[in-house]
């Protein structure tokens, strides 16, 4: 194994030798490195001197303690910001200046090429990174003698490389698969954004003094990175990138592959639904780890019973079943509009869920319908530790028969549609990849989702209500 | 050396190539002709593996090029019809960097780029970027590129196209030099008469499809007919009639001159010389009317345009 990766990486480094030996011509390039890691680290010693000052002549101490710590992070992280230029333009741009077709003639293999290019668009802002964080700490000993602690320390540099890695992998992925540079920097926007909100979500982090949530920082960045990696390797295709030279909307291709595979030559209704349950069966494995994910969710609920113990004036069912059928008949909710409005309810978080996990390797889908799961697990068990077991198991069995399916198949489809970025099938675009994904997706939805939404929505409103009244009345 | 099989490619519905068989053994230069647009350079691709065929293969130095690829790539030198430079490189560097790339360790990379840089005149600007290198420059570096791992099997996508005379003459001198060291070339080129000069074989190629294939002879033969010669006199002939051996046949003729063509000029030519000289006619000079590749490659797009338009 270690053979193996240590002859694919010689021929990488031929690559990334000589593009950061590039990247050492370009004054553009070099301009904003030099003032990233210099300058800036300068400018955060002044601001750290100005605010220990603050604090020492107003008091709020605190303050002062969690700004340098945070500020090491911010001058950690600024110069890796340029490896996001660098690897937008890797692929696209060698292809707009049309020096492309060389290196994809050459033997070097798909692995090596990507890696070559990974590579050079990492190490350099990386090292400009750590250059800065050095001259800041530097500049903080020499001002005012602070000095982190080594854990602090190990987790910024872990947290600058590993952000540094997947900013890079991500921008490889847009770079291989766009045919212009503007459109690759268009694209950046997915993950500029993300980035933006997780540094202000680890800058409320340090704020908050809470540095151990850091490490699940690190954990999720590194998953994310390999998934990136993976997509990007999955994905990498000689022939797409010189073949593709406009990123045209078809609208007409699209709709056309979305149908074909929706339909999936079925010759009548039956076939077709033999088709749907047969991608059910297929998704068996998928099934099945959302069961051990739904299984969680639920014991992370039962787990915050102690934590989170119910006001006991809440537990008071004293005449409950008369209130609770009141307030449901105030609302009409034993009704078809009723139904209708709990199965509009569910097919928007399925949607809702669908969206996200597409975007996030089915992991953000997944976690949404683990959320049900959380509360269902936190209230059961209340209800239980009250002596209430029967009105528990009236609440949710009935229409939970047929919900909690509902849920597994639906995280399936999501675990599928995530995965199809990173494991497209052979002989297939990206964009063919995802539509036919896309397409199994409704299948699933039409052919069993719905009619399971449907069915567990009148039971819903026309069987549990009365069901649970009934058992809470005796 | 390098075998095609109804190799073909299609692009979302349109065949780019259309079940191309080609054939070449080592130290043959075959020139493929086409319109822009024809399927050369998808072709090309193909045969360094960068283009799957959507049918048919391709065998490559003994190598398949969907199976192999790798190697197929090593095998093969391809000048790529934009030539893709790094600009801020200095000529030596780059040709390094491509050595590396091809496996080759450093004393080779040193002998072989000295080499071809002094074979291209470039010597003088080895260290100059390339950047500021004249189209003609770029040609020969990316020439020199293709060549540096000595490959068995070289793939030239017009040449010779932004060269100066003098620059062309000695591109054209290297590949002549490399077909006589057995090396296999495909040339893609508009200028017929370079693939004249360099081709043992000719292959025109028409929205994707051979339509014409073959050595220069066998295809002027084909599309043109037997060769033309001219026989002029020395005065007006005054209504002599000349008449030509059985296996010739006149074009045309004038008051000293006629025009004719045979396909066993070796048997007629002597044949007529003598009979006219038997006869006392003043003979000035008996010479063969060139057929140029040009009208060769003519009157295959024009045969393959009445053969579509019948289809219709």
């Amino acid at each position: 194994m270690f053979e193996w990766w240590r002859s694919q990486l010689g021929p990488a480094l031929i690559i990334t030798r000589r593009e950061v030996r590039d990247q050492f011509r370009d004054w553009r390039i070099i301009l904003p490195v030099v003032a990233l890691t210099i300058f800036f680290p300068g400018l955060m010693n002044f601001t750290a001197g100005q605010a220990v000052s603050f604090v020492e002549e107003y008091g709020a101490p605190i303050i002062g303690e969690r700004l340098i710590p945070f500020l090491l992070m911010v001058v950690g992280f600024f110069p890796i910001s340029v490896s996001l230029v660098i690897a937008l333009e890797s692929f696209v741009g060698e292809k707009e200046r049309r020096s492309i077709e060389p290196l994809l003639s050459s033997p070097l293999t798909d692995l090596q090429l990507y890696i070559g290019k990974l590579l050079a668009a990492t190490i350099p802002p990386l090292l400009a990174s750590y250059l800065g964080i050095t001259v800041y700490l530097i500049g903080v000993y020499i001002q005012i003698a602070w000095t982190p602690t080594p854990i602090l320390l190990i987790q910024i540099l872990l947290l600058t490389t590993i952000q540094a890695i997947v900013m890079v992998s991500g921008a490889v992925v847009i770079s291989a698969q766009t045919t212009s540079v503007r459109a690759a920097n268009l694209l950046a926007s997915f993950i500029i954004i993300p980035v933006a909100l997780l540094i202000q979500g680890e800058s409320i982090v340090m704020f908050w003094g809470r540095y151990h949530v850091l490490w699940w920082a690190i954990l999720g960045l590194a998953v994310i990175a390999i998934l990136l990696i993976r997509t990007g390797l999955a994905h990498f295709n000689r022939e797409e990138m010189l073949g593709r030279e406009l990123d045209v909307l078809n609208l007409r291709w699209i709709w056309r592959t979305y149908w074909q595979a929706l339909v999936a030559q079925a010759r009548n209704p039956l076939d077709w639904y033999k088709s749907v349950l047969g991608i059910a069966l297929s998704y068996r494995w998928l099934a099945g780890m959302m069961v051990v994910m739904l299984m969680t969710g639920f014991l992370v609920g039962v787990a915050q019973v102690n934590r989170f113990p119910l006001p006991t004036e809440l537990m008071d069912l004293d005449n409950f079943d008369q209130r609770f059928m009141g307030v449901l008949n105030a609302w009409g909710f034993s009704s078809v509009a009723g139904a209708g409005y709990v199965i509009l309810h569910n097919l928007r978080v399925i949607v809702l869920a669908s969206v996200l996990g597409l975007f996030s390797f089915g992991v953000l889908g997944v976690i949404v319908l683990m959320i049900p799961m959380v509360m269902l697990g936190y209230l059961l068990t209340n209800l239980i530790m009250a002596g209430f077991a029967s009105v528990a198991v009236a609440t949710v069995l009935p229409h939970g028969i047929l919900e909690i399916p509902v849920m597994i198949l639906t995280g399936a489809a999501i675990i599928r549609l995530g995965a199809t970025l990173v494991a497209p099938a052979k002989e297939m675009s990206i964009g063919e990849a995802v539509l036919r994904a896309l397409a199994d997706w409704t299948r699933i939805l039409l052919g069993l989702i719905l009619p399971l939404l449907i069915g567990a929505a009148f039971i819903e409103v026309m069987l549990t209500p009365f069901l649970t009244a009934l058992v809470m009345g005796r | 050396m390098l075998e095609t099989h109804d190799l073909s490619k299609q692009f979302d519905g349109f065949w780019a190539v259309d079940g191309v068989n080609l054939s070449l053994s080592a130290g043959e230069v075959l020139a493929l002709l086409g319109p822009n647009g024809a399927g050369k350079t998808t072709t090309v691709r193909m045969l360094t593996s960068i283009l799957r065929p959507t049918r048919g293969r391709a065998i490559v130095n003994g190598y398949d090029v969907v199976l192999q690829a790798d190697r197929v790539r090593a095998s093969v030198g391809v000048l790529t019809e934009q030539h893709g430079l790094y600009n801020r490189m200095p000529a030596h560097e780059y040709l390094d960097f491509f050595g590396q790339v091809y496996g080759l360790d450093a004393h080779q990379r040193k002998q072989r780029s000295d080499r071809l840089l002094h074979d291209f005149g470039l010597e003088k600007s080895r260290k100059q970027r390339i950047g500021e290198f004249s189209k003609g420059m770029r040609q020969k570096l990316a020439l020199a590129r293709a060549l540096l791992h000595d490959p068995p099997i070289l793939l030239l996508d017009e040449p010779t196209s932004a060269m100066d005379p003098e620059s062309a003459r000695l591109v054209r001198d290297t590949i002549k030099r490399l077909r006589s060291s057995k090396r296999t070339i495909i040339i893609c080129t508009h200028n017929l008469a370079e693939a004249e000069e360099l081709a043992d074989k000719i292959a025109i190629i028409r929205d994707g499809r051979i339509i014409a294939q073959g050595t220069i002879a066998s295809l002027k033969l084909n599309l043109l007919g037997p060769t033309e010669y001219e026989l002029r006199f020395a005065s007006p002939l005054n209504g002599t009639k000349i008449t030509l051996p059985s296996d010739a046949e006149e074009v045309a003729h004038g008051e000293d001159w006629i025009r004719y063509r045979t396909s066993q000029p070796e048997l007629v030519n002597p044949a007529l010389l003598r009979d006219l000289l038997s006869l006392g006619l003043p003979v000035l000079s008996l010479q063969q009317l060139p057929h140029s590749l040009e009208r060769v490659y003519l009157q295959a797009i024009q045969n393959s345009e009445k053969m579509a338009a019948a289809n219709v």
